[in-house]
């Protein structure tokens, strides 16, 4: 008895030892503190003064703060920023952009640069309806602008306006190069229910194009790749992916989508050395922490509580950005079907992909309510997209129905 | 054509990742106080966007130390106060910078400033004018959080919204009081642990250890007088450390308070298993009720203490506390005495239910703590 009760007595001590020590460490950094010393480093910015990056912009935020209205580098600035958001998906840069283009942020008719400029500014922030109507505007005005036919499509393809985007391409068509143009209409039909026509159209466009950019190589095997998938080519998308992957640039969409590819196809062990370095992005780390759940990685908890207090800072600010990648945590992370389901609801009415419908559906099945994801059954039924996952999904949603 | 390929790029791209934002937007974060006609208030900036605006990275090594930030107190102040204007009653509120300090947030380190200052006139309103960083990032957004008279509101400002106008309503002492004796209610009933360390310790108070096992009392006076005994230390205990928390003379890591509410909870049920402590379970009440205390007082600062009603806001906590409290234990000491000499109470209700309380801390108790890695070896 007595070893006994010494022995719960000294566990007992040792737990409340181990968590005085624990809890000290954690009080340390739960407030507002004074750093021990001027050497103590607080932040990392993403570029050094000297970088020449860094010179450029300052060069042209210099040549624009002399003159506010010199259009020309005002454009160049906005270009440049909106790079680096899509190279980083660093929002501020979009910010910062803007803020480059106010003198003609309000007129109601804008030079066509800086009309054109706005709206690709504007879909960032998902205001579509804003940007769709700038682009019309351009598009009146120069109808070879090619630019603007581009982003047209982009936009009607996220709100699954297919005949819209259809005429978008062929306009894109008569003015534009093969691939860009092919591309552009392989992406329509792949999505549509074409997959085989666009694969074959897309992959024959490629091996016709030389000097093709690192970026749109790693854009053309992602698509050729979710084509296979639809096409229901396992091995052969995968050796897109792959593809794509060794191509000597950083693309967090194509890292996005061969994550998701390496968990439907149960292999989460091998998304965890892909997305390592990743933990800045919200979109990587959501499929980060999901590989580790199934895991049962020792991160994982860290991971989700990182995701939690990011979709929680979002949601302080108003933002509805990531209401997809949120619906997805809310799924599969946290368990919370009902919130899940209302965010991929809500998702739907911005955004309508396939991956959109697939979170929307899934979510439905996991709730049981297949009258909560009638919008992406009739989208599957009238889009006819082929995905495999997509189209289970919808079944097992329709069984319930009966 | 070439020259068209770069821009496409981008194009096609875009066809891939629209408006996907990867990281956080730029917030700040600003927290006011108004009581009377005193303001204070704590403003979170971040240091990517100080650097942004007027440079704080001097040696150019993109890396930001305390001691650049330091060197550049002054100016951020003189910044960012020039972009927040408060007034009341159509008179200025001028606020000047009283401390400086550093805070992490899920996107990167923040400056944190603490200003105060003191309204010419006194006013049912406040209008809050903000336009930081306006002019240099119309996306980013200002998230404020206001405090008046112990309610909270939150608001956020961005170019459209700049000025904000948030009106300070009277509370009276009565629906303050009698909102924090409610809250104080809820808390009790939804706070398991407080509950289930109650009834470890109270489970006992029908039975008495003779001759090294637990018999059923004769009388209901003794288990009253053991239960009266045990609920008033433990109400003395915790009204006292909630008392000196509430009022900042002692303050403890709520991590380590959690832990150690949960380890309480344990060690009590255990005692019923194991026998250690008998005679005495109200000193025990009394010492794990100290650290209950702390509990309750974190809660109560969640809620947001009135300064100008403090004394109210803590009495009506407390009295709402045991109140709840009372009501558990009334329903409990009937039942348990009628049930007393039972095979039901003495071997599934007492021990089957320790061993479960002893269980289910048990795993708050890892949850709290770190990490789940801590206890097991």
């Amino acid at each position: 008895m007595s070893t006994t009760r010494t022995y719960i007595i000294g566990t007992a001590t040792e737990a409340l030892l181990v968590l005085v020590l624990a809890s000290l460490a954690i009080a340390a950094h739960a407030a507002p503190y004074v750093p021990k010393d001027d050497s103590v480093v607080l932040e990392h910015l993403p570029t050094r003064a000297s970088d020449p990056v860094a010179r450029e912009l300052r060069q042209l935020r210099n040549e624009l703060a002399a003159n506010p209205r010199n259009r020309g580098a005002a454009i160049r600035l906005a270009e440049r920023y909106f790079a680096l958001a899509n190279a980083d998906g660093d929002p501020r840069y979009i910010g910062y952009a803007e803020a480059a283009l106010r003198p003609w942020w309000d007129l109601s008719a804008p030079p066509l640069d800086a009309l054109v400029m706005r709206a690709i500014l504007k879909q960032y922030s998902h205001d579509f309806p804003g940007a769709m109507k700038d682009l019309e505007a351009a598009t009146r005005e120069d109808p070879e602008n090619a630019r603007a036919w581009s982003w047209r499509a982009a936009i009607d393809m996220v709100q699954a306006n297919y005949d819209r985007a259809r005429k978008d391409c062929l306009a894109l068509n008569d003015i534009e190069s093969d691939l860009y143009s092919v591309g552009c209409l392989a992406y329509l039909d792949g999505t549509t229910g074409k997959a085989a026509v666009a694969y074959r159209a897309l992959s024959e466009a490629f091996a016709r194009s030389s000097e093709v950019p690192p970026e749109v190589k790693v854009w053309v095997l992602t698509r050729l790749a979710e084509m296979s998938q639809r096409m229901g080519n396992v091995k052969q998308a995968e050796e897109h992916f792959r593809a794509a992957y060794f191509e000597p640039i950083n693309d967090q969409f194509l890292l996005g989508a061969y994550s998701d590819f390496l968990l439907d196809q149960g292999r989460p062990d091998e998304v965890i050395p892909l997305l390592a370095d990743w933990f800045k992005s919200d979109i990587l780390l959501l499929r980060l922490a999901i590989a580790e759940r199934i895991l049962k990685a020792p991160k994982a908890a860290e991971h989700i509580e990182a995701l939690r207090s990011r979709f929680e800072a979002a949601a302080l600010r108003g933002d509805k950005l990531h209401q997809q990648e949120e619906a997805r945590f809310n799924l599969y992370l946290l368990g919370n079907k009902e919130k899940a389901l209302a965010l991929a609801q809500e998702n739907w009415r911005l955004q309508r992909e396939p991956r959109d419908a697939r979170i929307l559906l899934e979510a439905a099945l996991a709730m049981k309510d297949p009258a909560a994801a009638q919008d992406a059954l009739d989208w599957l039924e009238r889009s006819g997209n082929e995905d495999p996952l997509i189209r289970q999904t919808a079944q097992k949603l329709m069984a319930l129905k009966r | 054509m070439k020259a068209a390929t770069g821009v496409l790029a981008a194009v096609l791209l875009a066809l891939f990742a629209t408006g996907a934002f990867a990281h956080k937007p730029s917030d700040s974060y600003l927290a006011i106080s108004v009581e009377g006609t005193d303001v204070r208030g704590q403003w979170d900036i971040a240091l990517r966007d100080l650097d942004f605006a007027i440079g704080v990275d001097d040696n150019g090594d993109g890396n930001i130390t305390w001691g650049e930030v330091k060197a550049h107190q002054a100016e951020i102040a003189a910044y960012a106060l020039a972009r927040l204007k408060l007034r009341s009653g159509g008179a200025d509120c001028p606020v000047h910078a009283i401390a400086f300090l550093a805070d992490d947030h899920s996107d990167g380190a923040y400056s944190v400033m603490r200003f105060e200052g003191t309204c010419k006139v006194e006013a049912d309103a406040i209008e809050i004018s903000y336009s930081l960083f306006a002019d240099l990032d119309p996306q980013h957004k200002g998230l404020l959080r206001l405090e008046h008279g112990g309610g909270t509101r939150t608001g956020i400002f961005s170019p459209e919204r700049a000025t904000q106008s948030f009106e300070l309503e009277k509370i009276s002492a009565f629906t303050q009081f009698f909102d924090y004796a409610r809250e104080g209610v809820w808390h009790i009933w939804i706070g398991f642990d407080h509950i289930l360390f109650l009834l470890s310790l109270l489970l006992p108070a029908v039975l008495a250890l003779g001759g090294g096992r637990w018999q059923a009392v004769e009388h209901f006076a003794p288990a009253f007088w053991d239960v009266f005994k045990i609920v008033t230390s433990f109400t003395v205990a915790h009204s006292i450390t909630l008392s000196l928390a509430a009022l900042g003379v002692i303050s403890l890591p709520s991590r380590l308070v959690e832990s150690a509410i949960a380890a309480s909870v344990v060690l009590a049920a255990l005692n019923n298993i194991l026998p250690l402590v008998h005679g005495r379970r109200w000193m025990v009440a009394f010492f794990f009720g100290l650290i209950h205390g702390f509990g309750f007082a974190s809660v109560l600062r969640d809620l947001g203490l009135p300064q100008n009603a403090l004394l109210i806001a803590l009495v009506g906590f407390n009295l709402g506390v045991e109140g709840g409290q009372l009501a558990i234990v009334s329903a409990f000491l009937p039942i348990a005495y009628w049930l007393r000499a039972t095979w039901f109470y003495r071997r599934l209700v007492f021990i089957g239910g320790s061993i479960a309380i002893v269980a289910v801390a048990g795993t708050w108790l890892v949850e709290r703590a770190f990490n789940m890695k801590i206890i097991t070896p």
